[in-house]
């Protein structure tokens, strides 16, 4: 173990590990002898957005999940900000990484005020300074602390509760922020809209990201890099730019029925 | 009949009180056990099966019945008090148990994983997530065995642990109405009282599930 810390410590740090967030080497998942992720390989550099796309099943959340240790490696090891999650204190790790899922999972008994400055406050931050960070964070996402922060989150929309989740997951100033399908559950003019505004919010705080979906569209928009999982493997993984160039044809297979249902459309 | 209850009130007040007492103590016993045996439930799945099935069992022991085998127990058997108070909380057991344990694993597993997610340490989910989500369910255990309890407790009389029981037993051995209703119309109101109270704060405890 001692010997492990030594060496990333040691005289021959890597400059290029600078640069590096979270970082996958050869990573296998299994559950019940089953193979969830199998020899998963790839870095995400700090203030990157990687879309994690791919059909239901094919590993994107177990691959989210093993970012937060959730989840531990059956073997390979994941390396956030230079440690090994298996290294890490789970509380300390998930605490500096913000996670949002598809159904909110907001704390029905919390107002929203109670929601958002739950990190904060297991942070033991001072009280003005969690109130001043709740302002801040409910105005940035267009739901002023006067008018909802004492409402509950029944009270609220899909897209009203979704922007609350993502608020609540950036409390503590996380340098990371997991999403598994954060729009999903959306209807389509709710998502644009919520897509929209991650990306601008996403200009200013320049997080690092990791985003699970299994829309192309979403992945193109959001991604500044996507990766693309079937049954558990990798099979690409390319800057938004390269990505749609790829010849690779299991890129060509998944891409094919969404540029088929574009042409569906009338122009 | 009026004239009688005036007449013996100092008496009904004594035996109301020692119905109180009682049930209120047998009550604090169940809650502390039975509130972390469901949470415990809720955690070891192993252990689900045998205690509920055992706290299930209590159940079907008819409470004389009950009363008869605690009887021969060092301590417990010293005092007809004690003893009352042992099995009125071995009844109470089984619907705090089972609100405690179902309450828990009702919760929006959205929830759940959103706050292991957020970093939320066992205690801290058990303190703000689990028991104020499961809080209504765990009351609603709580009035439900209460409101039995009151009942059970006048049989508690045949062995002499006093309570309203005492005037429905002597009623009966004398072939006395009066004396009946002495005991069982007190013992109905305060069933009636506790049902209404705590379901009053079952309601104020009740949150929507979903987030």
């Amino acid at each position: 173990m001692n010997e492990v810390v030594q060496l990333r410590e040691g005289p021959q740090p890597a400059p290029a590990q600078q640069h590096v967030e979270i970082a996958f080497h050869n990573v296998s998942y299994r559950s019940n002898g089953e193979a969830i992720l199998e020899d998963v390989s790839f870095v995400v550099e700090k203030g990157e957005t990687l879309t994690l796309l791919g059909r239901s099943g094919a590993g994107k959340t177990t691959a989210l999940k093993l970012m937060n240790r959730l989840y531990e490696p059956t073997s390979g090891e994941v390396i956030v900000q230079g440690r090994s999650t298996t290294e890490w204190d789970p509380i300390q790790l998930r605490r500096r990484i913000g996670y949002v899922i598809q159904e909110s999972g907001l704390f029905p008994h919390y107002t929203i005020r109670e929601n958002v400055a739950l990190v904060p406050s297991l942070e033991r931050w001072p009280r003005e300074k969690i109130e001043v960070r709740v302002e801040q964070l409910l105005s940035m996402i267009g739901m002023p602390l006067h008018e909802f922060g004492s409402r509950y989150p029944h009270e609220l929309s899909g897209g009203q509760r979704q922007r609350v989740g993502v608020a609540r997951a950036l409390a503590a100033d996380p340098p990371i922020l997991l999403m598994d399908e954060p729009f999903g559950a959306l209807d389509p003019i709710t998502r644009s809209e919520l897509q929209h505004e991650f990306l601008n919010l996403q200009q200013q705080l320049g997080k690092t990201v990791v985003l699970v979906t299994h829309d192309l569209r979403e992945a193109l928009l959001l991604g500044t890099c996507i990766a693309l999982l079937e049954h558990g493997k990798l099979t690409l993984i390319a800057k938004r730019e390269e990505f749609m160039a790829s010849s690779d044809h299991s890129v060509q297979a998944f891409v094919k029925p969404f540029l088929e249902a574009e042409q569906l459309l009338p122009r | 009949m009026f004239d009688f209850f005036v007449k013996n009130r100092a008496q009904i007040v004594t035996l109301t009180a020692e119905h109180i007492w009682l049930v209120a103590t047998a009550m604090l016993i169940a809650i502390v056990a039975g509130v972390p045996l469901g949470i415990l439930i809720s955690r070891r799945d192993w252990l689900r099966k045998p205690v509920l099935g055992s706290v299930n069992v209590i159940q079907t022991i008819p409470s004389l019945a009950l009363f008869g085998f605690l009887l021969p127990l060092p301590w417990l058997g010293a005092r007809a008090e004690r003893l009352a108070i042992a099995a009125l909380a071995a009844y109470a057991l089984l619907p705090i148990v089972r609100n405690t344990y179902t309450g828990i694993l009702g919760i929006d597993p959205a929830v759940r994983e959103a706050a292991v997610g957020m970093g939320l340490n066992s205690r801290q989910m058990l303190w703000k997530v689990e028991l104020p989500l499961t809080a209504p369910f765990i009351f609603s255990g709580i009035r439900i065995a209460t409101v039995t309890a009151i009942g059970v407790a006048t049989i508690a009389a045949a062995v002499g642990a006093g309570g309203l029981g005492e005037f429905i037993f002597r009623g009966v051995a004398m072939v006395n109405n009066q004396l009946i209703l002495a005991g069982a119309v007190p013992a109905a109101a305060l069933a009636i009282l506790a049902d209404l109270g705590l379901g009053f704060i079952e309601r104020r405890l009740h949150h929507p599930r979903v987030g």
